[in-house]
């Protein structure tokens, strides 16, 4: 069993937290039939936004609407202050690794972490190196998983450093919050969330290649049967950008252009939520119709800036991940503010036979894995499942990497029989620009249903909460 | 040995296409055992050529045309003077440790065929790596059939080895792909070669392997032949496989039928002159 979690509005079960207060307190007032009746508001409130994702490998591959649940998850303003500064630093760092990883690799040659994890990452890509991007961002939108265990220790569990998504929920979470529940922000000071695409537009501004003059921004989706799709168009309209498909740019003589009715327009920034692999075919896969041909050459000329950079994947690896620590302090000089969790690398042979023991004990995940697919959380995991699994991790022990199952704090949550307590995780979203690093105050919490699950993920039933933070 | 090369890539399109984009990756550079006297690269249409490096020190060069496009041709002339090293390659430029030569990629990536034919040279390699790699590539050569019918560009190691049937593309991936698998550095050269059987007219270029040794450096192994390169080959360019190393990769827009005429002439530049 995992040991008792920490609980967002009742602590360790001292009382209700002082941020909680007025919520719980709204909460013990309300009468249930109210809540019912909001709860089916939001309902249709989804479903006419249309806010939908579609689940990979599920049979007819439908757009489902992701779970909405209405009891906010709320983070006092001194919590954000060090969660932030923490988020800071780490973005930091993956930006000083990845500067590195495709510079002159001292992290490498100062033996902090082995040259075969970057040369041989699957994410990793040559074409970057010696390449100088504007204010060095690589990373420029980073949607950092984080996770709490007790009143003061967060944890990172993933850095997303490609193309992370979510933030949409994240503006469409408060909207309907404003919306069904006015009384609870007249209520309390709650830090706005909506700046985001302001703040977006800004950054990707920041890092365009031509200075001084007012630079192009498109946003580049592989199209309407991405699972993300609904969040491209989504931002691209909040951004007041063009949502394109590769097949609506083009490159001539090493400049990226956009067909319109009125002729080709010079792009300058595109902020990209295409997978590395299918950008260009004729750098990467050959294949690809999604991408643009020649966009590699007119980002190594430095004509256009991609957000994110090409090759960022190396950085939100989980083998690398296990190395964060000694990567702030290489790059930094500091110490972590937010806590790596304790990862055994399978690929190291005494790691392997630890983990092999202790099946029932830990999460293993596959290296570049996401979405919750292809992990197995031992203690949830039946003994047949578990040597399936030990025969997968024996067959490629590099593919994997282990870590003990975290007791992830839980947020009071509608479920069929009334509210209670669910496990929750936090993924704030850092925006890093050529000028200066913006974070706004929030995030996307995702929430998982099943009674003591811990798997969050919306492609494996988990759900959203709205996330407040308060003024201080 | 001085070797005169002429190489013509000549594309028609049919309705004429509406534009077309091309990186070319058609010139040598020199290295040890490989001197450039001269090398010229034409594009018969209206374009800027635009010179590069990729990141992995070829030289590149990419141009744009507008359309409508009926036709053009993409001619490199040059000629190389080189010397035998026994397929000790040195002087190269290189912009990566060995180590990124062990990455896999799609069309190097090993299934089961590939691990078991490392497998089998295995311990060959363990008492001594050059060794070993020649048993691979003897390996390959006895047992692929040279087809220019069974294969694509597209075509994976593993698919080939079990089809028993490729061209020398094939064979090389499949030489990098076990290799690989055995902790060696290996990478795809595309070039020319001075046949010698005298056979001037080529339908393509070239394309073999290099193993990073040990104590040697970068080693040119030719399993299409079973044979290290000589001073007959010609190196152009390096890569983690064909799709890195290709001479020529395009892409266009619009139009319709594309057909592809491919020339390639490999001669002793003496005899050049004395026609």
């Amino acid at each position: 069993m995992t040991p008792r979690a920490f609980d967002e509005m009742g602590g360790f079960g001292e009382g209700c937290r002082p941020c909680y207060a007025a919520l719980k307190r709204w909460l013990d007032e309300a009468p249930a039939e109210l809540l019912d009746q909001r709860r089916k508001e939001a309902e249709l409130l989804f479903r006419r936004i249309g806010i939908t994702f579609a689940v990979y490998g599920e049979q007819a591959a439908q757009e489902r609407l992701i779970p909405f649940d209405i009891i906010p998850r709320v983070i006092a303003g001194n919590e954000w202050r060090k969660l932030s500064h923490g988020l800071e630093q780490r973005v930091k760092a993956l930006n000083a690794l990845l500067k590195d990883v495709y510079g002159h690799r001292e992290i490498v040659r100062a033996g902090v972490v082995p040259e075969e994890l970057i040369l041989c990452n699957p994410y990793f890509r040559p074409e970057m190196a010696q390449l100088r991007l504007a204010g060095d961002i690589y990373v420029a939108i980073a949607g950092i998983d984080v996770v709490r265990v007790d009143a003061d220790t967060f944890y990172v569990l993933e850095d997303n450093a490609r193309t992370p998504s979510g933030v949409s929920y994240m503006l469409e979470n408060r909207e309907a919050m404003i919306r069904l529940f006015p009384e609870l922000f007249s209520r309390q000071s709650i830090a706005p969330v909506d700046g985001y695409p302001d703040e977006l537009l800004a950054t990707l501004h920041s890092i365009a290649p031509r200075r001084g003059e007012e630079s192009c921004v498109v946003l580049l989706t592989p199209g309407p049967y991405n699972s993300a799709y609904y969040e491209h168009s989504f931002l691209a309209d909040k951004l007041g950008v063009e949502l394109v498909e590769g097949r609506d740019l083009f490159v001539r003589d090493e400049t990226v252009f956009m067909r319109t009715t009125q002729g080709p327009k010079r792009v300058d920034v595109i902020y990209s939520r295409i997978d590395d692999d299918f950008l260009d075919p004729l750098a990467f896969r050959p294949d690809s119709v999604l991408g643009v041909p020649g966009l590699m050459l007119a980002y190594r000329a430095g004509n256009v800036s991609l957000a994110n950079a090409v090759g960022t994947g190396v950085a939100d690896d989980k083998a690398i991940y296990s190395y964060m620590p000694e990567i702030v302090r290489f790059y930094l000089g500091e110490e972590p503010i937010l806590q790596n969790v304790p990862t055994w690398r399978c690929r190291e042979p005494e790691a392997l036979a630890y983990v092999l023991d202790h099946l029932g004990d830990l999460v293993v995940k596959e290296v570049n894995g996401s979405g919750g697919y292809g992990m197995l959380v031992g203690p949830a995991a039946d003994a047949a499942t578990r040597r399936l699994f030990a025969e997968k991790l024996k067959r490629r022990p590099d593919n994997f990497i282990a870590q003990p199952t975290l007791a992830l704090s839980t947020c009071p949550t509608f479920v069929g029989s009334g509210i209670a307590p669910r496990h929750v995780d936090l993924r704030p979203f850092v925006l890093t620009g050529a000028d200066k690093v913006r974070i706004v105050p929030g995030g996307l919490t995702r929430v998982a249903l099943v009674e003591g699950s811990l798997v969050v993920n919306s492609s494996q039933g988990g759900g959203t909460k709205d996330t407040w933070i308060l003024g201080e | 040995m001085r070797i005169r090369v002429s190489h013509t890539t000549r594309y028609d399109y049919s309705p004429p296409a509406k534009s077309a984009i091309q990186l070319l990756r058609l010139t040598p550079r020199g290295h040890e055992g490989q001197h450039v006297r001269h090398w010229r690269i034409d594009v018969d249409a209206p374009c800027r050529l635009k010179a590069g490096e990729d990141a992995l020190g070829n030289i590149t060069h990419a141009f744009t045309l507008e359309g409508p496009i009926q036709s053009f041709s993409v001619t490199v002339d040059g000629e190389v003077e080189t010397q035998d090293s026994a397929g000790v390659v040195r002087g190269t430029v290189e912009r990566f440790p060995p180590g990124l030569f062990l990455r896999t990629t799609t069309l190097t990536e090993p299934d089961d065929a590939i691990l078991a034919l490392a497998g089998e040279v295995r311990e060959a390699m363990r008492r001594d790596p050059i060794v070993g790699l020649h048993d691979l590539s003897g390996m390959i050569h006895a047992r692929m059939a040279f087809d220019t019918e069974a294969t694509t560009t597209a075509t994976k190691a593993g698919a080939a080895l079990a089809l028993g049937h490729g061209v020398c593309q094939d064979f090389a991936h499949i030489f990098i792909s076990a290799a690989r698998v055995l902790g060696v550095s290996a990478r795809y050269v595309s070039g020319y070669l001075l046949r010698h059987d005298g056979l001037v007219v080529q339908e393509a270029g070239h394309a073999w392997a290099e193993a990073h040794v040990g104590g040697l450096g970068w080693v040119g192994f030719d399993p299409a032949h079973g044979l290290s390169p000589t001073d007959a080959y010609v190196r152009l360019a390096a890569a983690l496989d064909y799709h890195g190393a290709a001479p020529i990769l395009g892409s266009r827009y619009g139009g319709g039928q594309e057909s592809l005429d491919v020339s390639v002439r490999v001669e002793h530049a003496r005899r050049q002159i004395q026609s």
